[in-house]
């Protein structure tokens, strides 16, 4: 009797496999990790792949300093469970002139902090290849993205310059100065991920769960009063609401739902009864025409 | 709307009562999901995308938000009237294509209660070979698309042929548009009756027909009234429960490539891999190869704790019970059969790249975890997809595909291709612009190369140079024709001789006259050409002699094979740079006029490319340098 493999084992043996692939072949690898759902997966599944040694590669956070206090504190405590080294990086720039979403609005904010940063971050510590954890179940445009993804030496996404990919064999191979951008989780659907994190116990950030939170709205996103960061328009009270994220990015970038999912059944139960996609709640999507390929061109992911 | 039942067919799959009244009930359900994988060939015009838009939408892996853009845009710009167009829920690449941009598959993904899958979706004509090829490797299943109007055409031929070429055991033939053919019997009967003589011939075992309409959503999810003569299943109920290729899998040797050595500390080794075939448990016997090593498992160790075994499929971490030798590359294997170990093979080729396939230059070859060096052979034969007919051919182009023999620089541990993917696919990757050029095949290991062993001798290339007093080297003069490599390298050679060195020229006109009289000028015979005298210069170097060539030698690659059958040190890569206006204006040999006047093909620096090198040990530019002079500064540097 043959053991059937369930469709997670399936899909964490690939990305065990795909993170050891690159842990033998590249010279200075590192995680990326933003302290979202796909990144707590993408953490967990480097930690399995390379048991009972910590991940060989350490932790980078590009910050933009508009994280979630939640997010913050989740990040600092999951990089001394890994024992991994954290790398925190700043774009100074963006730094220095103040760069926020309120003043200089999303598609700055996002360029200056993430794409940027992220750009300065790798050539700063000559990574050659950076995990990523985006997924080919989120968009359209990346259904056809690789798991293997060649930036040329300054960080750009050649569409018409990339490789097959066939069976398990994955080219790693590049000149001086070009960087790949790994995708583990590739097949992995939203539904995937949660059920995973539900089945392995992987902590994510309260956030994803319901509870009542201070609440402005904003444009049709519900936005959370975190702290002080957001500057309130006159006349604007935070209102009490039952709220969660689905997706987690900048906070006043990120739009909450109201909900009343409170544990890890109930948000995967309202997310598949739900009929709103992920991605929705981002106002980067909003932001000009086929925002997500122009930012990969660029270099933001 | 949205919401209508579509075209009046039963309703579509529906999605578990379980998740809004028991989350706990469903979710222990879903985790024990199987995968499968599988790809749908067709062109546009078989319905491919609205087949995978349908499946999609029935199986509900649509948002409202993304349903309203898809009812917008149908209206907008779709083919169905007021109907939801399902084709364009996958399509979006087209666009992509007109801007030149590669797509060779996407992946779309949905779920049943029982099954999670992955389509494999190749778009486009042109490119078709190197993107089915791709999306076919990761697939358990093919679904094979047929207008029931058209019946079996050429296409659905080279689909087929592809799909058995890459191993995939499980055939769907999707008889589709029965709509269009009033859900006749007859013509259904027809064409699996056509289809099963092709795919005998072939070598498709076994195929499961389905009719079907995508655009009505007959027999997809739902048994279709319009088809009360089908007993089979429908297209879903199949994919859920047609089994995935784990007993086959699990039923071979055990074998798993190592990816990656763990040491945490001096405590621990272990070997970490995906197991390709077979079934492993602690106490097991066996090998590591190459080296044929024997020991056993100790323990399979994940962070889940230690497994009493693991599967075909799975990666996992060993440990061994004794101390051997085993790293990245190496494959660790049941004891009693391991698999062979090889340097010769016959292999099929699909080549994937733009620039043609040059046999005799050396490409990467990745197969599993082992990396090495390998040469291709010119071709048996090209295999032409439409008509299957083999047709000679010297080299393989872009979405060829060939049978041809390859020599790997050290010896592989392999598996045929039909009995393993892992160990018997492989890909070609280009070692300049690293690209992936090619897929490939291993069918089996070639007798010359089990039985031909190097034969060690006693006087060895070291006594060989101590006995003449000198390190023996090889001069490597390169640079255009006519630009004063033949002339500085007979300078080099007197002088040397005169200092008491044993030295021999190898000039290439000479060699063109005797052991390369058989090749011509085209890149592939450039390479070979190179090969050669490469393989005869080592043989001089071994035998103690400082070789001197003059060949124009015009491709990196081919000079760095070269550098890299010697021992580090003894290539002496000698650029004789003058400009290609300057080799011209001198033309010695009367060869630029004859190829500016069109009656030379394949002349280096007019009408075929010269790669200049980029860190030669020794580089003269002519314009500055006389030859005299230049034959001094080689000696000098060479003697230092």
């Amino acid at each position: 009797m043959a053991t059937t493999l369930t469709h997670l084992e399936r899909l964490e043996s690939e990305s065990i496999h795909i993170f050891r692939e690159v842990a033998a072949e590249a010279d200075r690898p590192v995680l990326l990790y933003s302290v979202g759902k796909d990144s707590a997966v993408m953490l967990h599944l480097a930690r399995k792949a390379f048991y009972p040694a910590p991940p060989p590669f350490p932790l980078l956070h590009v910050d933009t300093t508009w994280k979630f206090r939640a997010m913050y504190e989740l990040r600092d405590r999951m990089a001394q469970e890994s024992g991994m080294e954290l790398l925190v990086y700043q774009n100074p720039e963006a730094k220095e002139k103040g760069i926020n979403p309120f003043d200089h609005g999303s598609a700055l904010h996002t360029d200056m902090w993430k794409t940027e940063g992220l750009k300065q971050a790798l050539n700063k510590y000559g990574f050659d290849v950076a995990f990523g954890g985006a997924r080919r179940d989120e968009e359209k445009s990346r259904a056809k993205e690789r798991v293997f993804s060649f930036r040329s030496a300054n960080h750009r996404w050649d569409p018409k310059n990339q490789r097959p990919e066939l069976w398990r064999l994955y080219n790693a191979r590049k000149a001086k100065g070009e960087s790949i951008r790994v995708f583990p989780i590739s097949n992995w659907t939203e539904l995937d991920i949660w059920q995973y994190i539900h089945l392995e116990n992987i902590p994510i950030v309260p956030l994803y769960f319901s509870a009542k939170r201070p609440t402005v709205v904003r444009d049709g996103l519900i936005i959370m009063v975190d702290d002080d960061r957001l500057p309130l328009k006159p006349g604007e009270t935070p209102v009490e609401r039952s709220i969660r994220f689905r997706t987690l990015g900048c906070y006043p970038l990120t739009g909450a739902v109201e909900s009343d999912a409170a544990t890890l059944p109930e948000v995967i139960q309202e997310m598949l009864l739900t009929t709103t996609s992920e991605r929705q709640g981002r106002a980067i999507d909003h932001d000009q025409a086929a925002s997500m390929e122009k930012k990969k061109q660029e270099g933001y992911f | 709307m949205a919401s209508q039942p579509l075209s009046g067919k039963e309703s579509s799959y529906k999605a578990s009562d379980l998740i809004a009244e028991d989350i706990d009930a469903y979710l222990v359900k879903h985790q024990h999901k199987s995968l499968l994988r599988f790809i749908t060939c067709g062109s546009v015009d078989d319905g491919k995308s609205t087949l995978i838009g349908r499946l999609l939408y029935d199986s509900k892996m649509i948002f409202e938000d993304q349903l309203a853009a898809l009812e917008a845009d149908s209206k907008r710009v779709g083919t169905q009237g007021q109907e939801i167009d399902f084709a364009l829920l996958v399509d979006g690449l087209a666009a992509e294509r007109e801007q030149g941009i590669t797509i060779d598959v996407a992946y779309r993904f949905f779920s049943t209660d029982n099954r999670k899958f992955i389509v494999a979706d190749t778009p486009g004509h042109e490119q078709y070979t190197r993107n089915m090829v791709t999306g076919a490797s990761t697939a358990d299943l093919a679904v094979i698309l047929i207008d029931a109007r058209q019946g079996v055409l050429t296409q659905t031929r080279r689909h087929s042929y592809l799909v058995n070429l890459i191993g995939i055991r499980n055939v769907v033939l999707a008889i589709n548009k029965m709509d269009l053919v009033n859900y006749d019997q007859a013509v259904f009967d027809r064409i699996v009756k056509d289809y099963r003589t092709f795919a005998t011939e072939i070598g498709i075992k076994d195929f499961v027909p389905i009719p079907i309409s995508g655009l009505k959503g007959d027999n997809i999810t739902t048994r279709s009234r319009a088809t009360p003569w089908y007993k089979g299943p429908v297209l879903l109920e199949h994919l859920e429960t047609v089994p995935v290729d784990e007993t086959r899998l699990q039923a071979g040797s055990f074998r798993m490539p190592v990816q990656w050595v763990n040491r945490p500390n001096l405590d621990f080794r272990g070997f970490a891999g995906l197991i390709a075939t077979g079934i492993i448990k602690p106490g097991d016997a066996v090998r590591i190869l190459p080296s044929g090593r024997t020991t056993k498992v100790a323990r399979i160790v994940t962070m889940d704790g230690d497994l009493p075994q693991a599967v075909a499929g799975q990666s996992v971490t060993l440990t061994l019970t004794d101390e051997v030798d085993c790293s990245r590359g190496d494959v660790i294997a049941t004891a009693d059969s391991p698999p062979e170990v090889a340097d010769q093979f016959e292999s099929t080729i699909v080549w994937m790249a733009d620039s043609e396939m040059l046999p005799g230059r050396p490409y990467w070859l990745k197969l599993g975890t082992q990396t090495v060096s390998a040469n291709v052979q010119p071709p048996k034969y090209q295999l032409n997809v439409n008509t299957l007919e083999h047709v000679a051919a010297k080299t393989l182009g872009l979405n060829a595909i060939g049978v041809a023999n390859l020599s790997t620089d050290k010896p592989i541990v392999f598996e045929p291709y039909t009995s393993s993917h892992d160990l018997g696919g492989f890909i070609l990757i280009d070692k300049i612009t690293n690209a992936t050029v090619a897929a490939g095949m291993l069918h089996f290991a070639l007798r010359r190369s089990q039985n031909v062993h190097w034969q060690a001798v006693d006087v060895t290339r070291e006594a060989h140079a101590a006995l003449k007093g000198q390190a023996p080297r090889v001069l490597w003069f390169t640079g255009l024709s006519g630009a004063g490599k033949s002339t500085i390298a007979n300078l080099v050679e007197k002088k040397l001789h005169a200092l008491g060195k044993h030295t021999f020229l190898l000039d290439g006109d000479n060699v063109r006259h005797g052991l390369n009289r058989d090749l011509g000028f085209t890149d592939a015979d450039r390479v070979e050409n190179i090969r050669r005298l490469g393989e005869v210069a080592k043989l001089m170097a071994d035998a103690g002699l400082i070789v001197l060539t003059a060949f124009i030698s015009p491709f990196r690659a081919e000079r760095r094979m070269v550098r890299e059958m010697l021992p580090k040190g003894e290539f002496v890569e000698i650029f004789v740079d003058t400009p290609l206006a300057e080799a011209e204006r001198r033309d010695v040999k009367g060869l630029y006029k004859k190829a500016r006047a069109g009656q030379l093909k394949n002349f280096t620096g007019i009408n075929s490319p010269y790669e200049a090198p980029e860190n030669p040990e020794i580089h003269i530019q002519t314009t500055t340098t006389p030859p005299e002079q230049a034959a001094e500064m080689i000696v000098d540097e060479i003697l230092k």
